[in-house]
């Protein structure tokens, strides 16, 4: 029973090396029954970006982790990843009252970045070290009560040799297999699904 | 009484056992009412004793069928249509009656019977043209049109011709009196003139008077008043009835009534036609047919190389596209059933003998049994021709086995835009129409296009069939089209099949064909102008999108949950009811959801519109 809900937006992946690399090696897998893991191809399964929202549901359903495999553009996740969060991470669902669903579920983010490690210091040219971009992520991890794990990011994509690429990859699988029995897991506080206050969320007055 | 009963026993069983099976055997109705009247006539089984006086009924079918095709002729459609009907149509039946007529005077013949054989061999037969023209798709193309303007310029030219034939016989008793003629004159010009002007005036008033009474069997029996009026009208004059009927027939082609006299007289139409083609079965007289098997295969192959002369002649200079030319020859070669009618008309004019019109008659009714063989060894022959003369023709034939991943089928609306899409992003397709114009035209454009039906097995090979990934089925013909999509699969099991749906039925059918990529043709253009309806009625842009897209997507769930049902009609109204309830169902609910949650912008959920609801939405 595949328990890992893998969730890969690249917006050209015929242009992507990481990207590809990771699809062409996690599919297989997918691909069989009893699979460790199910792999979402985002852009393949929604080129119009109309999300089949029950469907992305009942898989977020029967996963117990989730990553998110993306490239970091203008510092973020791709357009259609984006989307999905608006629609599928739907309120009384994922959050608000009776929105539970996610709760307890983990996350990972495993994303790549043009710019080398270097770029993302405060002297580089990305002036932010890559950690300063995550808050959005954790904080959305944290209103649907689910476990933020620590990113796995490959710097420097369009340059990194091939071999680079392909320990990226295999370190990604190793990983798949091993969890949930990752080192770093044992020291994570227990997640607690944050509240946000009535005032801020979509007003439903009760007829 | 029961003489009358019986008759109409053996006429109606004779008809009903040999045209299914002459259709069955790819022959055509019209055979098989010969055959049957062969069968049941004097030189048959004996059946019917006085064919002659049955002829004299069956004949009204004739006129039926002048005053229906005085129906089909619009005026407006004959003015459009003049060059090409007047035009080449007249080339075909004078230059080939004039060929005709010399050669067989030059051979010895009599010329009174030499100028009515010309005529009658010069006709082609309508019925066999349109169909083969309906089932190989080829009404829209040059030779197509051609066929069809020859034909109609026949069924004009009938009438005078019908009408001369049997003058031809009484020109000696005519001489006798000048002034009886001039009176007779005159009063048939009265006549002629009392059906247009009446017929201007009256008719259409008088139609509209019936048609009130909402009783449909009267209008059936006024439409069959009307001619019958007509035809005794003009007979009493001595003029011929078909020549009145016809002249009914395009009064009212422009009325409204036009459809409902067309359906109201076909079937009368049909049957008596049917009974006129048994009774000129029964005439024909079998002794002379065996007594001379020599002359009636020689007149057979010489009227026929002699119309395909001038034909061909036509062909080139018209010009039909040179992949067409045999279709368009071999069409109209055939004698027809108007040849029938003529010799018919020259036997009761005396003007040939029973001798003369058994043996022409046969000569006809051969070359239509002919027709589907020489369509069938033309198309070979003449495939074969171009393919070894391919370097001296223009036309475009597959020449080399293609070795394109994607074979375009269908090179029209659809199917170009789907072509330019690939073109445009430097991929190649190998693009099939069997339209040799519309080829050309693309041709010109600098499209890679290649003239074949590509429903035909050994062309879909050379077109690289069995090496292509992809097949687009974009032929709009729903029969075609399906076709090609069952042969695709029976030989080609490897190509993906897209293909392009007319409507619902034709995309359930493809789709329990197993197709997976198939779009309806007019879905995505309506979903685009609806959504310019819901903006200009204040629906914010992105939401008449999401809208649009949202009813594409059940419109496709609603299509694959009826595909089952097709053919139960009641359970297809009740889901299809079903369906809409559920989508209005949803659409209420998300909009009294997006009342209630109106007005904040800070969430961090867009969640009003699509997400919220989704959680309770059926799965």
């Amino acid at each position: 029973m595949s328990d890992i809900l893998l969730l890969l937006a690249h917006p050209d992946l015929q242009h992507s090396r990481v990207h590809a690399a990771l699809r062409t090696a996690l599919q297989p897998e997918s691909a069989r029954a009893g699979a460790r893991w199910a792999l979402r191809d985002l852009y393949a399964l929604y080129p119009d970006f109309v999300i089949d929202v029950a469907a992305e549901q009942a898989a977020l359903l029967k996963a117990r982790l989730v990553v998110w495999l993306h490239p970091v553009h203008w510092y973020g996740m791709p357009p259609l990843l984006k989307l999905w969060l608006d629609d599928v991470f739907a309120y009384g669902w994922a959050y608000g009252p009776g929105g539970d669903r996610l709760s307890g579920k983990d996350l990972w983010l495993v994303a790549s970045t043009g710019g080398t490690e270097a770029s993302y210091r405060p002297d580089g040219h990305n002036r932010f070290f890559i950690d300063a971009f995550w808050p959005p992520y954790e904080q959305t991890a944290s209103l649907v009560g689910m476990r933020f794990l620590p990113p796995m990011v490959l710097h420097g994509a369009h340059r990194a040799p091939r071999a680079e690429i392909d320990q990226h990859v295999a370190m990604l699988i190793e990983r798949l297999r091993s969890w949930p029995d990752w080192p770093e897991i044992a020291d994570l506080m227990p997640c607690i699904q944050g509240v946000a206050p009535e005032g801020e969320r979509p007003m439903v007055e009760t007829p | 009484m029961s003489n009358w009963l019986i008759l109409t026993l053996v006429y109606l069983a004779a008809a009903v056992i040999a045209v299914p099976l002459a259709r069955f055997a790819g022959l055509g109705s019209i055979i098989g009412y010969l055959v049957a009247g062969i069968a049941i006539g004097p030189y048959g089984l004996n059946l019917v004793s006085d064919p002659q006086s049955m002829l004299h009924f069956a004949e009204f079918g004739v006129v039926l069928m002048l005053f229906l095709v005085g129906l089909e002729l619009e005026p407006r459609r004959l003015w459009a249509l003049r060059r090409p009907i007047f035009g080449w149509g007249s080339l075909q039946l004078f230059g080939s009656a004039a060929l005709l007529f010399a050669v067989a005077v030059a051979c010895g013949v009599a010329w009174r019977l030499a100028l009515v054989a010309a005529l009658g061999l010069a006709m082609s037969s309508t019925a066999i043209g349109l169909a083969v023209l309906n089932e190989r798709n080829l009404s829209s193309t040059t030779a197509g049109q051609g066929v069809l303007s020859v034909a109609l310029l026949q069924d004009i030219a009938a009438i005078p011709i019908l009408a001369l034939v049997p003058l031809l016989g009484s020109g000696a008793a005519h001489e006798s009196g000048a002034l009886d003629s001039w009176i007779e004159a005159a009063r048939a010009l009265a006549v002629i003139a009392a059906i247009v002007f009446g017929g201007r005036l009256l008719l259409r008033p008088m139609l509209r008077w019936i048609a009130r009474s909402k009783t449909p069997e009267i209008f059936t029996a006024a439409a069959l008043l009307l001619v019958v009026a007509i035809a005794a009208l003009m007979q009493s004059v001595g003029l011929s009835m078909a020549l009145g009927a016809f002249l009914a027939g395009v009064l009212l082609a422009e009325s409204e009534y036009r459809r409902e006299l067309e359906t109201d007289l076909e079937p009368f139409k049909g049957l008596l036609l049917g009974l006129f083609f048994i009774a000129v079965g029964m005439g024909i007289d079998f002794q002379v047919v065996l007594r001379h098997p020599g002359l009636i295969v020689g007149l057979v192959i010489a009227f026929l190389s002699l119309k395909a002369l001038v034909l061909w002649t036509m062909a080139r200079t018209m010009p039909i596209p040179l992949a067409e030319r045999s279709v368009f020859v071999v069409l109209l070669t055939q004698g027809g059933e108007f040849g029938f009618v003529v010799f018919q008309a020259a036997t009761q004019g005396r003007v040939i003998d029973g001798e003369a019109a058994s043996l022409l008659v046969a000569v006809v009714a051969l070359s239509m049994l002919l027709t589907p063989l020489l369509l069938l060894a033309s198309d070979r022959w003449w495939a074969a021709h171009l393919l070894a003369h391919r370097q001296e023709t223009t036309e475009h034939r597959i020449e080399a086995p293609q070795s394109a991943p994607v074979i375009i089928a269908g090179f029209g609306r659809y199917g170009q835009i789907v072509g330019r899409l690939l073109f445009a992003n430097g991929m190649s397709a190998t693009v099939l129409d069997h339209d040799a114009e519309q080829v050309e035209a693309t041709r010109r454009f600098g499209w890679q296009t290649y003239y074949g039906d590509a429903t035909r097995l050994d062309l879909l090979r050379v077109a690289g069939a069995a090496q292509a990934k992809v097949l687009v089925v974009a032929i709009d013909d729903v029969d075609q089209n399906l076709a090609l999509v069952d042969l695709a699969r029976q030989h080609f099991p490897q190509l993906t099949i897209v293909a392009r749906a007319r409507d619902a039925p034709h995309w359930t059918k493809l789709h329990q064909r197993g197709v997976q990529f198939i779009e309806r043709e007019t879905l995505d253009s309506a979903l685009m102008s609806g959504r310019s309806v819901l903006e200009l009625l204040g629906i914010e842009p992105h939401r008449a999108r999401t809208l649009a897209q949202r009813f594409r997507r059940h419109s496709i769930e609603q299509l694959v949950a009826m595909a089952p049902h097709l053919g139960d009609e009641k359970r297809l109204i009740s889901l299809s009811k079903a369906g809409r309830q559920q989508l209005e169902q949803l659409l209420a609910q998300e909009r009294e959801l997006a009342e209630r949650t109106r007005g904040r912008t800070d969430d961090p959920s867009l969640g009003e519109a699509s997400g919220a609801l989704s959680a309770d939405r059926p799965t």
